[in-house]
């Protein structure tokens, strides 16, 4: 048994996404995003914004589920209409989950089957339309699988980069999907074409089990990283502030 | 001038096959009674314009609906409303899914009586193809981007849910977010707002800032008091979620005989009265 779970794995990899970003609103949906932002904010990047999920800006960096307790610094006010102006100037970066994604990170959350009677309705197309074509996304994935990596989406939400190259140089200059990451590894697209590779496995996962349960070809290249691995200071934050009740590590299986 | 009317009389002025918005946002804040209220009358064929949560799957479920036009459907404490899905999966509404966004976007052109607004969302997603109706526009600039001209989405009828009211038709969001309510009504031909408490004008400044008062009474054409009027839904600072009470009307979606008795319990009654003396004593 080694010092850390795959839940903090993740975390780790899910916070390494937002390296870099600096002044940037992080919308992250789902507690695992929510741990990797935290972490981010906590340990290389402290200027990023974070909201309590509602309508305030936070300063200050709640535990999970901690978002609305009396006593957190408010920093600004940050309702819809905001977000959505926000959205659209570019200044933000959003990792969402995906029901299904594609060699090219196309996303859908909006249902299986076909639209017009679908097998199952799931949320909507939300704000993915928008926010890819806007400002980077990122995606979330805790249970990888054919099911979920698949060749082709039933519905496209999220603009992938075969879709957004093929609306031009003006329409795609803000799209970028930054960074997939699952419960197995790290993937990019930092590949000639923009298909997805495999950018590193996590502590005690093989190459060979990330390919088997991937529905497409990966770009796999010759010498495969394994994700960072916590740091003392990560478990710590982890395990001491941000996540004491381990809410993250539910999402995820060992 | 006074507006004060019930959910009754509202309904009267309704029609079958209208376009009607309803304000709030998932579970939040959402004309609970309103909804209730036409639930109760033989409405039916009416386009529901929304960013949805129980509105949409109430309405959706008790056969009121022909069409709707929204972002999401969701109860936010249970990402997917069982009943919409289930309207879905049966192919039973017309559905025009839009990005978040353009959905604004079509409530803002509305409001401000424009054929469109442009915007790059929906771009190169299937929102596109799900909605052959939608165009491009070039802008007439040098960049010559193309983007989509998301149309105006105009209602026939805006209900919204604030906190306070006066009876003239100002109203007052004392929660953290308006969300679209002022679009919805400004996109609207007639505009009808529950609210939890009906108060004096000259208190309209007691419990928020000049800033909460986002309603004005050009934007209302009727005022309803109805004082738990967003329940189940949460209408902060008033009362949050009844999340048990969610879990049970969610879960009347997947039984057949719970549907039947949660209608005849909470539904199928005379009044909004009725409703939350049903509610209370759970």
């Amino acid at each position: 048994m080694s010092g850390h779970t795959r839940a903090e794995v993740c975390a780790v990899a899910i916070a390494e996404i937002f390296r870099g970003d600096g002044e940037t609103l992080v919308s992250p949906i789902g507690n695992l995003p929510n741990l990797g932002a935290r972490l981010a904010k906590l340990t290389f990047e402290p200027d990023l914004l974070l909201t309590d999920g509602v309508a305030c800006l936070l300063a200050d960096v709640p535990p999970l589920g901690g978002e609305r307790d009396p006593g957190r610094i408010v920093e600004g006010w940050m309702p819809y209409r905001s977000i959505f102006d926000l959205l659209w100037s570019g200044r933000r970066h959003v990792v969402m989950g995906a029901t299904q994604v594609d060699r090219f990170g196309n996303q859908n959350i909006a249902c299986i089957g076909a639209f017009e009677k679908p097998k199952t309705q799931l949320l909507g197309m939300r704000g993915a339309p928008g926010n890819t074509l806007n400002h980077p996304t990122s995606y979330w994935v805790p249970n990888h699988g054919r099911r979920v990596f698949v060749e082709k989406v039933d519905v496209v939400s999220g603009v992938g980069y075969d879709r957004a190259a093929a609306l031009g140089e003006t329409a795609s200059r803000f799209h970028e999907i930054r960074r997939v990451v699952s419960n197995l590894g790290v993937f990019d697209f930092d590949t000639p074409d923009h298909s997805m590779r495999l950018a590193s496995v996590h502590p005690r996962v093989s190459v060979e089990e990330v390919v088997e349960n991937t529905g497409f070809e990966l770009v796999i290249p010759d010498a495969v990283p394994e994700t960072r691995a916590p740091s003392a200071e990560d478990l710590r934050i982890i395990r001491e502030v941000l996540d004491p009740d381990g809410i993250a590590a539910r999402e995820v299986n060992e | 001038m006074d507006k004060r009317l019930t959910e009754d009389e509202l309904i009267a002025e309704l029609r079958d096959g209208m376009t009607i918005g309803v304000g709030g946002w998932g579970s939040r804040r959402k004309p609970m009674s309103l909804v209730r209220a036409m639930l109760r009358s033989s409405l039916r064929d009416l386009t529901i314009v929304s960013y949805g949560g129980p509105d949409v799957g109430l309405l959706c479920a008790t056969g009121k609906v022909k069409k709707v036009i929204y972002g999401f459907v969701s109860l936010d404490s249970i990402p997917l409303e069982p009943h919409f899905r289930i309207a879905r999966q049966e192919g039973a509404i017309e559905a025009v899914e839009l990005d978040e966004g353009m959905l604004q976007w079509g409530l803002y052109a509305a409001a401000i009586r424009l054929p469109f607004l442009p915007t790059r969302a929906g771009l190169g997603s299937d929102v596109m193809k799900i909605n052959p109706q939608l165009k491009l526009v070039k802008s007439p600039y040098q960049d010559g981007e193309e983007l989509v001209a998301m149309p105006a989405l105009r209602l026939d009828v805006a209900l919204i849910h604030m906190n306070r009211a006066d009876s003239c038709g100002n109203g007052q969001f004392l929660g953290p977010d308006l969300f679209f309510d002022d679009l919805y009504c400004m996109a609207a031909k007639r505009r009808f707002m529950s609210c939890e408490k009906i108060i004096a004008t000259e208190d309209l400044l007691r419990e928020g800032s000049v800033h909460t008062l986002k309603i004005n009474r050009m934007m209302v054409d009727g005022v309803v008091e109805a004082p738990g009027g967003a329940h189940f839904t949460e209408c902060p600072p008033d009362y949050p979620r009844d999340e048990t009470f969610q879990k049970e009307y969610a879960a009347t979606a997947k039984d057949p005989e719970a549907w039947k008795a949660f209608r005849a319990r909470y539904l199928d009654l005379g009044s909004e009265r009725e409703y939350q003396e049903a509610v209370k004593s759970r």
